[in-house]
């Protein structure tokens, strides 16, 4: 018999252990129960129901009703307009990820380094992560680049050198609509990945950089590009996966700056998988193509997740 | 410290489970459906306190109008007929934002509206066993019925939804501004090129057609009628004739021209870029009138049909608007078509109250037209003499698939540049693949 043993029989009666089990059991699965039926119920389920819809012919239903085989599938990759946004994501997910991971990292080691008043800044960076999507993105279409005469963005170009006003989201050439899509993707992202990088940036310890210091190493580029960057491995690869993950998945920007009421506006301008499939689904009402196209980007992402496991080797330690 | 933990965790499940039980209770409520209204009222008067049970609650769904006072009409009309009519209750459901992905979500399930807005009945709702038949709801009065509205609702015979309100649409202009330039009303695509470089002085700019610059289904319907064309006949998709590749030619020159307004913040169902002196033509409907003849001033106010292609087309309006259909997958159908009957069919005060109360619409019966002093005058009464010479709706075999193909495929040339005769072909190839697993079903 153990210590341990010796003092639990001394402070309580030795329940038999099998009703001991029981009653752990029974108290697992109230607690996790709820859990694992919601997960049932809105996520599993319906995951398992959309990959039975794309299958068959679903049109103004979700109950399936004829079999087609990868009908749903080849006429998605038949849709120039499918293959046109699979290209535009594509696209998308290059620029922004890099560009999000620079400027969340800049102000991590700016915030960082501030000495004064970093709980401050730090607020004031993290702030935009609590505005919604669609907020923003109302803001930014009607209020700073709106092209009128009388816009944020066009007043300024007005005071700066009397520009004329430019129709900045209805633009195509130069695609003047990028930069709508992107400042605002970054102002609301660039926050919250400075913060896991701000952690990240906590955990290294001093002593490293003292010890380089000592060797005559000199702070800046030099500790940054032999310490700080390497040391912050394992968050940069959570964050690149995270980013593009997100960009794979950008929708409510793209609906709500490019999208005009009524019509499909200028979505063609820019139209990422997830919104060309939500008009499949919800307004052409072809929810088997609508399923078969979720599945295909959920295939993408996974891809894309993977190779870059691989590349990057994600999940090995952080000193190998 | 266990027992407590296990007694804590079995109290916040019970807890849950009645929480979860009092939300599904509420539809169990309404359940018992074919249930006449009056052997309900008489259970209720016997019962101690008023039986919520009995009561059949029915969903009405509409679309955000945008005129100030429509909300608190829609919930007036639904009181009063509750009030009127023991054991049923209206409840009104508003739905700002995108009405037809909400409307297509819920009809999915068993909790989807029982009376709901619909513009065009189109054929694969019907396929879908969404909507129920409504003919006998038109006994007698059917000869007063707008033959163009009727045109919307009737599939095979068999009617579908009740005309409320008929909606056309067509070009406002500012008749100032048109003097100062020294412009007449176009009634050519070229004289409308003419008119909008004319009238653009740069702060102003000469048409207003959305910010997408003219693609929105509704002013397509318009521009493809003006150029001779049409959308089905039969069971062809037919739209791309050599006319039609004209017209999207001549609206990507008022594009690239540089006219047009872009950018404004309001879209083109709104007459804030008119009213506000941004544009001198926009694109709207009768609905904004009201407030189109307030900002700029009766006499200041012009109207004019979609201008034609050229001299040996006509121009077009389109004549949309809005029924009224009952879910056929509803409940109480049967209270359903009572209140829509109620509504739109024996309630000449309400009809007349919805079209001219707010905004301005056409009331698609003849008897209620003829009491509708406000479309008797002015700018008003000029957009209804332009119905009959020019007036169009689309077929119901016209679905939204169908528009989505049409709609890309014209941004593709406004805004990509792509070449019109190549977009129109494959639209059109794409649009009859639509058409031929609708009727093929």
């Amino acid at each position: 018999m153990t210590t341990h043993e010796l003092v639990e029989t001394a402070v309580s009666p030795p329940p038999s252990r099998s009703s001991r089990k029981r009653q752990d059991t029974i108290e697992f699965w109230l607690f996790v129960g709820p859990l694992v039926l919601g997960l049932l119920a809105f996520v599993y389920i319906p995951i398992l129901w959309g990959f039975v819809l794309s299958f068959f012919r679903a049109r103004n239903s979700v109950t399936p009703t004829e079999f087609v085989g990868l009908e749903n599938y080849l006429e998605l990759f038949g849709d120039p307009r499918f293959l046109d946004s699979l290209q535009t994501v594509i696209i998308f997910a290059i620029f922004i990820v890099p560009v999000t991971f620079a400027l969340s990292l800049g102000l991590a080691l700016l915030v960082n380094n501030a000495g004064v008043n970093t709980g401050l800044f730090r607020t004031i960076f993290f702030i935009p992560t609590a505005c919604s999507y669609v907020v923003a993105s109302l803001v930014w279409k009607t209020s700073l680049f709106n092209g009128l005469p009388s816009g944020f963005a066009n007043n300024i170009l007005w005071a700066i050198n009397e520009i004329n006003p430019i129709a900045w989201v209805n633009t195509a050439d130069p695609p003047y609509y990028w930069l709508v899509l992107v400042t605002v993707r970054l102002w609301l992202q660039s926050g919250f990945y400075m913060i896991i990088f701000l952690a990240g940036l906590q955990e290294i310890p001093r002593s490293i950089y003292e010890a380089a210091m000592v060797d005559g190493a000199k702070p800046g580029r030099q500790t940054f590009r032999h310490i700080t960057f390497p040391m912050l491995r394992n968050t940069s690869v959570s964050v690149i996966l995270l980013l593009f993950i997100e960009a794979f998945q950008a929708f409510d920007e793209f609906r709500n700056i490019l999208a005009t009421g009524g019509s499909s506006g200028a979505q063609i301008l820019a139209r990422p998988p997830l919104v060309y499939l939500y008009n499949v689904a919800f307004q052409d009402q072809n929810y088997g193509r609508g399923a078969a196209g979720a599945f295909v980007i959920a295939a993408l992402i996974m891809v894309v997740t993977v190779v870059q496991g691989r590349l990057f080797g994600f999940g090995r330690r952080e000193h190998q | 410290m266990k027992r407590l933990a296990l007694l804590l965790s079995l109290l916040l499940v019970l807890a849950l489970l009645v929480a979860c039980g009092g939300e599904t209770a509420e539809p169990a409520g309404t359940e018992p459906a074919e249930q006449p209204a009056d052997t309900s009222a008489e259970s209720s008067e016997a019962a101690e306190e008023p039986a919520a049970e009995d009561e059949i609650v029915i969903q009405h769904w509409y679309h955000q109008y945008g005129e100030e006072g429509t909300f608190d009409a829609v919930v007036r009309y639904a009181e009063e007929y509750s009030a009127m009519t023991p054991g049923v209750r209206v409840e009104v459901n508003w739905v700002p934002g995108d009405y037809f992905a909400a409307l297509n979500s819920a009809l999915l399930t068993d909790e989807g509206p029982d009376v709901f807005e619909l513009q065009t009945v189109t054929q694969d709702r019907i396929e879908a066993g969404q909507l129920e038949p409504l003919d006998d709801l038109f006994e007698g009065v059917l000869d007063d019925f707008n033959e163009t509205a009727m045109q919307r609702v009737i599939i095979d015979g068999t009617i579908y939804g009740v005309p409320m309100i008929m909606d056309p649409q067509f070009v406002y202009y500012n008749k100032s501004m048109f003097a100062e330039a020294g412009v007449e009303p176009p009634t050519t695509m070229d004289e409308l090129q003419a008119a909008c470089t004319a009238l653009d002085t740069g702060r102003v700019k000469g048409l207003y057609l959305s910010n997408d610059m003219g693609s929105t289904s509704y002013l397509l319907y318009m521009t493809t009628w003006a150029a001779n064309s049409d959308f089905i006949e039969g069971d062809k998709v037919v739209f791309n004739t050599p006319e039609n590749v004209q017209m999207w030619e001549k609206k990507k020159e008022l594009v690239d021209s540089g006219c047009l307004l872009v950018g404004a913040t309001t879209e083109w169902w709104d007459p804030g870029a008119l009213n506000d002196g941004l544009t001198a033509m926009q694109w709207v409907g009768l609905w904004a009138m009201p407030g189109v003849v307030e900002a700029l001033g009766e006499e200041n106010v012009g109207v004019m049909p979609w201008p034609a292609l050229d001299e040996n087309a006509t121009p077009s309006v389109w004549i949309g608007g809005w029924n009224q259909s009952v879910n056929a997958n509803s409940p109480n159908v049967e209270a359903a078509k009572d209140y829509v009957r109620w509504l739109w069919i024996e309630n000449p005060e309400t009809q007349i109250d919805w079209n001219v109360g707010y905004g301005f619409h056409v009331p698609p019966r003849a008897s209620i037209a003829a009491q509708a002093d406000a479309l008797k005058s002015g700018p008003a009464a000029e957009v209804l003499d332009m119905l009959a010479p020019y007036g169009k709706t689309t077929p119901v075999t016209w679905t939204g698939a169908m528009d989505s193909i049409y709609q890309d495929a014209h941004s593709e040339v406004l805004l990509n540049g792509a070449d019109p005769a190549e977009q129109l072909a494959a639209a059109q190839e794409a649009a009859q693949s639509e058409l031929d697993a609708l009727l093929n079903k």
